[in-house]
């Protein structure tokens, strides 16, 4: 019960952080009282010895790039690392003896070895792994190594499963880092899935991706100009334009089978930049079926389509909030160069976020309905957009990268706490992921060119 | 009236006579029979004789025509192979072979027959005039590339500026001939350059394809000829990061098919 409440204040604490600072929209998600985690390398025995690099770096990236945590230099850490909760020793109560010769410490098999300077972590993982019956298995423990007794301190004790190799040792890293991520109430990112738009068969097509960049496949086989992605909420369906019928139209894939399923394009030059309403059951686009680019929402098969903005500007992007399911962003050039607009599902209510400084665009809305991610030139050349975060309620506003070329498309993953991205920094167009302060930055694509990511749950 | 010693004088003379004449050769052969009646001609018939066959001229390029011309004597059928048949012993015909060709003349008569060879040769004709018109589509591509122009647009405008007014004035003229010409409908593709969102800038170059569809309706040109597609930034023409290069990308253009 004490344990389970430290967990809730540190968490909520955090929480409380960002909701407080209305200055700085985004930096406090991640800073506050981060607690120390200690992350020895495990070994393995036998054959699983050599996958434990791969395991090693694994466990480590997922818990550093969680943002949960502050990580321990292993450069600190005592030079004997406990394998198994029985190589810890309680620690003797410190008595006075006359010559001094109390040991002062248990190199490693004390939690206080663990919990005083110079490691002063909090939270130690560690375990190790064997190779029984041709099945990688990994002994995971979780200890609160500011318990005073071994015996209170283990909060996590799990095995894991996977196959002799290397992706077998991913495998049971990314579930025990997710376990340890779960214990903090942080929503680990183990199976969600990145969409993006990549050029790297010679045409633009949709693919998938883990959030580490691995597994990546192709997912659209239209041999045309496909790009734009959105997913369902429920990860079964991809939205997205493609000129594969001549002018940009919305298409709509399965993504279990790659199945292409109807969706009724209005009579239009262009059909484009779709998305899911929250319950999955309806779809905003653009389409200038008027002349101009307007707002439409129709149900997930195109059908009973409606038109929600009216005016005589271009306006795409339209995003649904995903908390209230009763507003929506959108980007348009109703003042001129285009900004970031919110208004109700109605139409009724248009506020202008952005506050008119250069061009911002791809707003993307954070899982708490509260914050958006968009793309802004602001105090940059025109075409050089960086990441900005903003509360929609106060309009305060985060600058999260600086001007290492253009940054574009950033998408909240569904932890709330990282956000994927496009970004030119090295050259041509790449996916990136950082954390929502901006550290933490991680390329994840290399072959061609690769655009417009989604995170999908 | 004669009296019996007359009769028998006369019939002993007649019998005297007979042997007598029979005496003197004993039993002449008889004579022989009369040679057949002779033919009406006495002589053997002539065979028949082919004064002439020739063509002319012996050359000629394939679609024109030569003349066959013969004289046939001494024939009672005189006929030529290759489809023509039996034709009369002098005359001329024209031909028109298609390739070259050897005519053989048979001319038969009581003397027998004889044939007669006249060979036509063809040769091709000089290659067909310059590139023929049958491709429609390509003509009618030249005719857009060669008479209709770009519009030029300033940032995240679609605006028709000045030096895209006298462009595309020049491009309806240019199109009312076309459409005169050909069934096509024409696309106006938008483009923009890479500054913008893409998101935004797709909705931007149809923005400037309709706008240059409507001005270009309000000079005449069909409206339902034409069709407007954006390509927003996906179609560069020019990928260099710099305002000449942006202000190439920043424009309409015209295409054919969809």
């Amino acid at each position: 019960m004490k344990r389970a409440f430290w967990f809730a204040a540190a968490f909520g604490g955090m929480l409380l952080v960002l909701v407080a600072q209305q200055s700085d929209v985004i930096i406090k998600l991640t800073q506050g009282d981060r607690p120390a985690i200690a992350v020895p390398e495990l070994r393995g025995s036998g054959a699983a010895q050599p996958l434990m690099n791969a395991f090693n770096a694994t466990l480590y990236n997922d818990l550093d790039s969680s943002g949960i945590f502050k990580m321990v230099p292993k450069t600190m850490y005592p030079l004997q690392v406990p394998q198994q909760p029985s190589d810890f020793r309680e620690q003797s109560a410190p008595q006075a003896t006359r010559h001094g010769q109390q040991p002062r410490t248990g190199g490693g098999t004390w939690l206080s070895d663990w919990s005083s300077p110079p490691v002063s972590a909090n939270y130690l993982a560690f375990g190790y792994t064997a190779a029984q019956n041709d099945v990688l298995v990994l002994y995971g423990w979780l200890f609160n190594v500011a318990q005073p007794t071994v015996a209170q301190a283990q909060i996590l004790g799990k095995r894991y499963f996977g196959s002799v190799d290397e992706a077998g040792a991913k495998k049971i890293a990314h579930e025990f880092a997710a376990d340890i991520i779960g214990q903090f109430g942080g929503a680990s990112l183990l199976g969600s899935k990145i969409y993006f738009v990549s050029n790297r068969t010679g045409h633009k097509e949709v693919w998938v991706m883990d959030p580490d960049g691995s597994n990546q496949r192709q997912i659209s086989h239209f041999n045309s100009i496909s790009i734009m992605p959105a997913v369902s909420p429920d990860g079964t369906r991809i939205a997205f334009t493609s000129f594969v019928r001549g002018n940009p139209a919305i298409f709509i894939l399965s993504t279990d089978t790659g199945r292409q399923l109807p969706f009724y394009n209005q009579v239009a030059s262009m059909n484009a930049t779709p998305d899911f309403t929250p319950d999955g059951k309806q779809i905003v686009y653009s389409s200038t079926a008027s002349g101009w680019a307007q707002i439409y929402i129709a149900n997930i098969d195109g059908s009973n389509l409606k038109r929600i903005s009216d005016t005589r500007a271009l306006e795409v992007e339209p995003k649904v909030n995903p908390k209230t399911a009763r507003d929506m962003v959108f980007v348009s050039g109703r003042s001129g160069p285009q900004q970031i607009y919110h208004m109700n599902m109605d139409g009724t209510d248009v506020q202008r976020l952005s506050n008119g400084e250069g061009e911002a665009s791809n707003p993307s809305w954070h899982p708490n309905g509260q914050i958006i991610a968009f793309s802004w030139t602001r105090g940059f050349a025109t075409g050089n957009f960086n990441v900005f975060v903003m509360d929609v309620t106060t309009r305060h506003f985060d600058q999260l990268t600086y001007g290492a070329g253009r940054n574009e498309n950033p998408v909240w993953a569904p932890d709330g706490r990282h956000l994927v991205f496009m970004s030119t920094r090295s050259g041509g167009e790449q996916i990136y992921t950082m954390l929502a302060n901006g550290t933490q930055v991680q390329r994840l694509t290399t072959a061609g060119r690769n655009s417009t990511p989604v995170w999908a749950k | 009236m004669l009296d019996k010693r007359k009769i028998g004088t006369i019939g002993f003379c007649l019998m005297l006579a007979l042997f007598a004449a029979g005496c003197k050769k004993k039993a002449p052969p008889p004579p022989p029979p009369p040679p057949p009646p002779a033919p009406e001609v006495k002589q053997p018939p002539a065979a028949p004789s082919i004064v002439q066959f020739v063509a002319e001229p012996s050359s000629i390029e394939r679609g024109q025509s030569t003349t066959l011309r013969w004289n046939v004597t001494n024939a009672d059928t005189v006929s030529i192979d290759n489809g023509i048949g039996s034709v009369a012993a002098s005359a001329q015909r024209r031909a028109f072979p298609s390739d070259s060709i050897t005519y053989t003349l048979t001319a038969t008569g009581p003397g027998g027959s004889k044939t007669a060879t006249a060979s036509v040769n063809v040769t091709a004709p000089p290659p067909p005039p310059p590139p023929p018109p049958p491709a429609v589509k390509l003509t009618l591509d030249q005719m857009l590339s060669s008479t209709v122009v770009d519009a030029f647009f300033d940032y995240d405008k679609s605006d028709i500026r000045e030096d895209a007014r006298a462009a595309l004035s020049k491009d309806a003229e240019a199109l009312k001939a076309i459409f005169t010409n050909f069934p096509d409908t024409i696309t106006i593709e938008g483009h923009c350059d890479e500054r913008g969102s893409a998101e935004y800038n797709l909705a931007l170059g149809d923005r400037r394809a309709t706008a240059a569809k409507a001005f270009l309706t309000q000079l005449g040109v069909p409206g339902d000829k034409l069709n407007v597609k954006s390509y927003g930034k996906e179609h560069p023409q020019c990928t260099e990061s710099n305002e000449e290069c942006w202000q190439k990308n920043r424009r309409v253009h015209f295409s054919t098919g969809q």
